[in-house]
């Protein structure tokens, strides 16, 4: 059909050499592949390449690096900040992952309610996720500060549940769920509006076939929301755990690490021992390490994607 | 509310969603969906409203809580706004942004529809797995490469200038907008563009004249995630500019307005807003393109 199409494109044409070369198919898709792809390769693929390269080099700002094996995996290895930084990256992703998906199907279920103002109650949801968030992070930083954090005064003075101020980012495991808390408030919206789309794809008519063959509310979401919903659960947790495993922003602008590096993650790792510590190698190293992970997570969403479209019937194109 | 609905027979099929919680009781739904309801709203509101508050406060209520509520203000003064506005480089921050978001927006909607209409309706052999790389190009995260970038900004003379942000955006901006364009030339009949090739319109005839008129919609949602998507950007603005007139907002206020150990709350917050607000402002016109591409790139 295409190809009959074009000779027939190809009888009409003028005979200028210009537009006989954007006929040509090949050119074109050589012209319309150039911008996209020349700028993804060389801001893209060349500095994952080189990011792997200077992981094994000795770099450091202003001077090229030479090849030193493996060495600073030697040093990282031997790095009780390093290892205290994937522990609590893995536990940062795994903690706010759960929270998050927990927090937000609920969300999600509660908005595909019919409700009135739906589409204005959406939009005052996603809020928190499109506004900077470092911005909403130095709020956060302002509700967590020692002396005037407004939840220790309900807590202490309005509600009289404690004695005294919490001490939410000086102490490790209080900023560690702080910080969780922050990342779970910014990560709810998309998780909800994301399972609200796929809540809606799911037909009414079984939720009724299912009430007239006497299903329970719990049965019903066990056996037919939980399932419909898999495929879109599968694709929304992989981005949501890629993107909170390599987090920066939060923790650089509410704790930058401290206290005492209990709160590093490993891109504000890799950042510190870069860019203000001038050690680019090193940097390159922490950051490279991340990559196996993120694999991972990736391999997972290729599955999900093949599944859904194996689910609906549909061919691989 | 659920009776008046449930009373007009001539609503369309499949409009409104009403499933089978028609049958629950009015108290029931109070407990189960409403206050459940309002307590998420609140929580995901409170810290806009606590950074508005705070903007509004003077310094006497801002620290002192046992003699003004710290809820409320009641003396509202805009000296933080002012002088945020005329004794810092906040304009300059505001207008930096804006040019490098905008820029870096066109720049990946141009290399993202030509990507997808390659990708989509030109169909060459491999095509698939170009936008296979293209989708596992958007899960490379800026963490990884803004070691590897800052040493290729230095070589190129690039850093400490916009223009580095301007041509690194588009790594993360692309992946997302042509795989965004390509659904969405998925769903324009392609019979539209056999009837103009019989009437010997020219490959970029067609794509100019009648595709991206009917992807006008997939063109906004696209553009407005991408601008949001560069002004919240981070990590390379905080890695490629050094010199404090240069830096984007959300850098500048968190590495600009906090001078030594004593922060200036007021401030701080009253920076943090008026950076949310250009991104809320643009985002309450584009909701509905806004949530559409937010769930038909993960629906994808």
């Amino acid at each position: 059909m295409a190809t009959a199409t074009e000779t027939l494109a190809l009888e009409g044409r003028r005979d200028n050499w210009l537009s006989r070369l954007f006929e040509s198919k090949a050119f074109l898709i050589f012209v319309c592949m150039t911008p996209a792809v020349g700028l993804l390769v060389l801001f893209l693929t060349y500095p994952l390449g080189l990011g792997v390269w200077l992981a094994f080099t000795d770099a450091r700002i202003g001077r090229p690096g030479e090849w030193i094996g493996g060495f600073n995996y030697e040093l990282l290895f031997t790095d009780s900040v390093f290892w205290m930084s994937v522990w609590w990256t893995c536990f940062y992703t795994a903690v706010a992952t759960v929270l998050k998906f927990g927090l937000g199907l609920w969300l999600a279920l509660l908005l595909n309610h019919h409700l009135p103002l739906k589409s204005l109650i959406r939009a005052i949801i996603l809020v928190p996720w499109i506004v900077p968030t470092v911005l909403s992070a130095i709020a956060f930083w302002w509700i967590y500060d020692p002396q005037f954090s407004i939840i220790s005064y309900l807590l202490v003075d309005v509600l009289g549940w404690r004695d005294t101020y919490i001490d939410f980012l000086g102490e490790p495991w209080n900023a560690r769920f702080s910080l969780i808390a922050a990342n779970v408030w910014r990560g709810i919206p998309f998780v909800a509006i994301c399972l609200l789309a796929g809540l809606q794809t799911i037909s009414p008519s079984l939720y009724e076939a299912a009430m007239i063959d006497g299903a329970s509310p719990w049965q019903r979401f066990v056996r037919i929301t939980v399932p419909m919903l898999m495929p879109i659960l599968a694709v929304v947790l992989t981005f949501s755990v890629i993107f909170t495993f390599t987090d920066f922003q939060l923790v650089y602008a509410i704790t930058r690490g401290g206290p005492v590096n209990s709160t590093h993650l490993m891109a504000t790792l890799a950042f510190q021992r870069a860019i203000p510590g001038g050690q680019l190698g090193e940097g390159a190293a922490i950051a490279v390490a991340m990559i196996p992970f993120l694999v991972a997570a990736t391999v997972c969403s290729y599955f999900a994607l093949a599944r859904r479209k194996w689910q609906q019937g549909g061919k691989d194109d | 509310m659920t009776d008046a609905v449930a009373d007009r027979p001539e609503r369309p099929a499949g409009q409104e969603r009403q499933g089978p919680m028609v049958w629950e009781s009015v108290p029931r739904r109070v407990i189960t969906v409403y206050i459940p309801l309002a307590l998420f709203v609140i929580v995901l509101l409170f810290p806009f409203y606590w950074m508005t508050i705070t903007t509004l406060k003077p310094n006497e209520e801002l620290y002192n809580y046992s003699e003004h509520n710290p809820f409320w203000v009641t003396s509202p003064t805009l000296a933080n706004i002012n002088r945020l506005l005329f004794e810092t480089d906040y304009p300059r921050w505001l207008m930096i942004t804006m040019l490098v978001a905008v820029v870096a927006t066109f720049l990946s909607l141009f290399c993202s529809v030509l990507a997808a209409y390659a990708i989509q309706r030109l169909r060459f052999r491999g095509s698939q797995w170009v936008g296979l790389a293209i989708y596992l190009a958007y899960l490379v995260p800026p963490s990884i490469l803004f070691i590897p970038l800052a040493t290729m900004v230095f070589r190129l003379g690039l850093f400490d200038s916009p223009l580095a942000l301007i041509l690194t955006y588009p790594t993360f901006l692309i992946p997302f907008c042509t795989w965004l364009l390509i659904g969405y030339f998925k769903s324009i009949p392609y019979e539209l563009e056999e009837c103009a090739l019989i009437d010997g319109a020219s490959r970029l005839q067609i794509l100019w004249r009648i595709t991206l008129p009917l992807a006008v919609p997939g063109l906004i949602s696209a553009g407005i995630f991408a601008f949001t998507l560069s002004w919240n950007e981070f990590i390379y603005a905080l890695a490629f500019i050094q010199s404090a007139e240069n830096k984007t907002v959300p850098v500048a206020v968190l590495t600009q307005l906090v001078v030594g150990d004593v922060y200036h709350w007021g401030s701080l917050m009253a920076g943090a807003l008026l950076g949310s607000v250009p991104v809320a402002i643009f985002y309450s016109f584009f909701v509905e393109y806004y949530v559409s591409s937010l769930t038909g790139a993960v629906k994808e």
